[in-house]
């Protein structure tokens, strides 16, 4: 009875036997490669500026890790992709002329005080790369709303030239918008005409505001592999698009500049730091909309969408409280 | 009940039900008892088995029939009828089980309990008028007042035949195909719309489930007086000829795996039952139990790399999205892995059905069940309700 495939050892594993395909790198590979596009442009409309600043964040941030697990004695996790990830987010919230060495601290501070602290991937509460972003607008708040070049290492280049516009960066646009809505009820310029710049070739912004029609185009990729949840950016966009509307604000102005789109496709849908329930995640979009339409229009300004998807993420531990699922077989809530 | 030597028949008692939920096995063979000794089964647990050398020539068609009995629990009993789903409970303990509360619906279930699996799906093609009949000794015996035959809409032809057989009192209802449509509680959920509380039985909401192959052996018991010494069983993967066999419960794994044509591949491992829940077979002359649905060879290629609980959680939420029962694996698998137990608890992992959704969509290849099925024994020992 003791037939062909005969005696012999067998390695075991217990159940389940299967898995899918998605694996944690694919799903990093599959964010770098909807960010391509608008790097790519960047890089082509910002040329070395653009270059520089990727090179500076990228390295120190996948360099930082690699040297905090190295004097933690922990094993090497930059393989993971996720470094490269922020890195390459926070080049693009930067603007152009961010000097090098001020990109590089925002690279450390990014994955050392955004990641690394709180015991590596998966056990952040805040986006690291905005982390980054904050401690560099905090430091240096001139050098990024203002483009102002210290020691003018890139002196010369003239970035916002080729527009045609006034010498205005996006940040500082916005700002006008903001000051003028609060004080007299209409903007000092007219914001339809900025509709066409902003989506196609926008350069007085940072890097990843240079394209809004390339942020879409990435974010819709994500949503279309099902890498991201699309109730955050509908969330985070529909909630800003109306709320701008109802302050008597330009909608399309005011989710086509500045960092928001990059935010609600980007940043605010990194896994880590957003809520884990669907409707969580509805939630969590909307109340980056309205802070950052509110924080633009009668805050701070410039800084509007990091703070207001930080703040959200330190939301996310009551929100996943308090929209956890009613287990199958119980009458309330459990989690 | 038998020593070394003894001769056998097809169908004669050879090991006696100990403990209200086992059951009593009967020979499937005339021969010869060549041991009884103890080894480790496919579950892992120690039990006495008797090994028993076939007389070459066999009459499969006659048996040593069970005793007449008025009680269908008892002649359940008597002929040994365990849950063919992969479960192995015994079904006249089941019927005891629904005593006391009124049963208004009985569920024949044909969902594929695994994918990869067919031998529902063959039952059901092959012997509907069977399934139909155990259905409705199953609605006789316990007063429903409504009888189902479930099976997914990925079988027409299954679902021909028992429209074929049907009779009116039996309902046939097509289900969505979907893992883990055959899982009892998402089954009853799907039929009469009612979850079953945690901790309960399906009786607590009035509803007895049984599997198609299980209805089809109630109805041999009932109506032939034959106790279960054979069962459908799947053999796919890296074999010469995927196919269901009608085997002998004893069956050596080894010769059906040959019978199926052999390995067609470099098998790395097979699995006894379907692969989200089956186990991983040691040793290929471990026999066919009454709960072997099925036997899947499968390539290093088929294997997932293996988990590590080493890997960080990145929050995807894609187990939480895949899970039937709504539970959030992630949080259970990060307060295991510290064995926080008090923290776990309101993530109650005991309503946990181990179907293997969860580990298998995530990312990062979490060790999701382990870390859950350590967190029910804990929790199990410390007597914390389910
Ligand atoms: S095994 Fe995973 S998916 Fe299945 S019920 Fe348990 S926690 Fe949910
Ligand atoms: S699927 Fe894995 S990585 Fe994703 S949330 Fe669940 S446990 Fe975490």
């Amino acid at each position: 009875m003791r037939a062909d495939p005969g005696s012999r050892t067998w390695r075991l594993a217990s159940s389940p036997h299967v898995a899918d395909t998605v694996s944690c790198s694919r799903i990093m590979l599959i964010v770098l490669a909807a960010l391509l596009p608008v790097t790519v442009w960047a890089v082509v409309n910002m040329g070395m500026l653009a270059v520089g600043l990727l090179i500076a964040c990228v390295v120190s941030a996948v360099g930082s890790e690699a040297l905090w697990n190295w004097i933690a004695r922990k094993p090497h996790t930059i393989m993971d992709g996720s470094a490269l990830l922020t890195g390459l987010l926070l080049a693009l919230t930067l603007p152009p002329r961010t000097p090098l060495w001020i990109a590089v601290v925002g690279g450390i501070v990014s994955i050392c005080l955004g990641k690394m602290i709180f015991g590596g991937l998966g056990w952040n509460l805040f986006n690291p790369a905005l982390v980054g972003k904050a401690f560099v607008a905090i430091s240096w708040t001139g050098v990024l709303s203002e483009q102002v070049v210290p020691g003018g290492w890139y002196r010369g280049i003239d970035v916002s030239a080729p527009t045609g516009h006034d010498a205005i960066t996006g940040a500082t646009r916005l700002a006008i918008a903001a000051a003028d809505k609060a004080a007299a009820g209409a903007y000092g310029f007219d914001t339809t005409q900025h509709y066409v710049p902003l989506l196609f070739r926008n350069l007085e912004g940072s890097l990843g505001e240079i394209s809004a029609a390339l942020l879409i185009l990435g974010g819709f990729v994500l949503i279309a592999t099902r890498i991201i949840d699309w109730r955050i950016p509908a969330g985070y966009i529909g909630t800003a698009a109306v709320l701008s509307w109802t302050f008597g604000a330009d909608p399309v102005f005011h989710v086509l500049a500045g960092g928001l789109l990059l935010g609600a496709f980007f940043m605010a849908t990194d896994y880590v730091t957003s809520p884990m329930t669907k409707i969580g995640r509805f939630l969590f979009g909307c109340g980056c909309g309205l802070i950052n339409i509110v924080a633009r229009l009668y805050g701070p300004g410039p800084e509007a969408t990091t703070w207001a998807i930080l703040f959200m993420n330190g939301l996310v531990p009551l929100i996943d409280r308090l929209t956890a699922p009613r287990v199958f077989g119980w009458r309330k809530r459990n989690g | 009940m038998v020593k070394s030597g003894d001769a056998v028949l097809r169908g004669q008692l050879i090991g006696e039900a100990q403990g209200p939920i086992s059951a009593n096995v009967h020979s499937p063979v005339n021969g010869e008892v060549a041991g009884v000794y103890s080894i480790r089964l496919l579950s892992g647990a120690l039990a006495e088995v008797v090994e028993i050398a076939p007389h070459a020539e066999q009459d499969w068609d006659s048996f040593v029939r069970i005793d007449a009995a008025e009680d269908v629990s008892e002649t359940l009993r008597m002929g040994g009828i365990v849950g063919l789903g992969g479960a192995a409970f015994p079904s006249s303990v089941k019927l005891h089980s629904s005593h006391g509360k009124p049963i208004h619906t009985v569920i024949v279930n044909g969902c594929e309990c695994e994918p990869y699996l067919t031998c529902d799906d063959r039952v059901m093609r092959e012997w509907p008028e069977r399934v139909v009949a155990g259905a409705r000794i199953l609605g006789a015996a316990t007063g429903a007042k409504r009888v189902v035959i479930a099976l997914e809409n990925d079988k027409p032809e299954a679902c021909e035949a028992l429209l074929r057989h049907s009779r009116p009192d039996v309902e046939i209802v097509v289900l969505q195909a979907r893992y883990p449509q055959g899982a009892e509680k998402q089954l009853i959920y799907s039929i009469i719309g009612e979850e079953v509380p945690h901790g309960r039985l399906p009786a607590s909401v009035g509803v007895l489930v049984h599997n198609v192959g299980t209805a089809a052996a109630i109805t041999d018991a009932v109506q032939l007086r034959k106790p279960l010494v054979e069962r459908v069983v799947t053999v796919t993967g890296h074999v010469g000829e995927p196919a269901n066999f009608l085997a002998l419960i004893g069956t050596p794994i080894s010769h059906l795996l040959a019978e199926a044509g052999g390995f067609t591949a470099e098998v790395s491992r097979i699995i006894a039952g379907g692969p989200m829940t089956g186990t991983a077979v040691a040793n290929l002359d471990l026999p066919v139990v009454k709960g072997t649905s099925g036997l899947v060879a499968l390539t290093n290629a088929d294997l997932p790399p293996a988990v590590h609980a080493d890997q960080p959680c990145i929050r995807c939420s894609r187990c939480v999205t895949a899970c039937p029962m709504r539970l959030q694996p992630y949080a259970i698998g990060i307060h295991a892995n510290r064995s926080d137990w008090e923290g776990i608890q309101r993530f109650v992992p005991l309503s946990c059905i181990e179907c293997g959704c969860c580990e298998t969509v995530c990312p990062t290849r979490r060790p999701l069940i382990q870390l859950i099925r350590r967190a029910k024994q804990v929790l199990m020992s410390k007597g914390v309700e389910a």
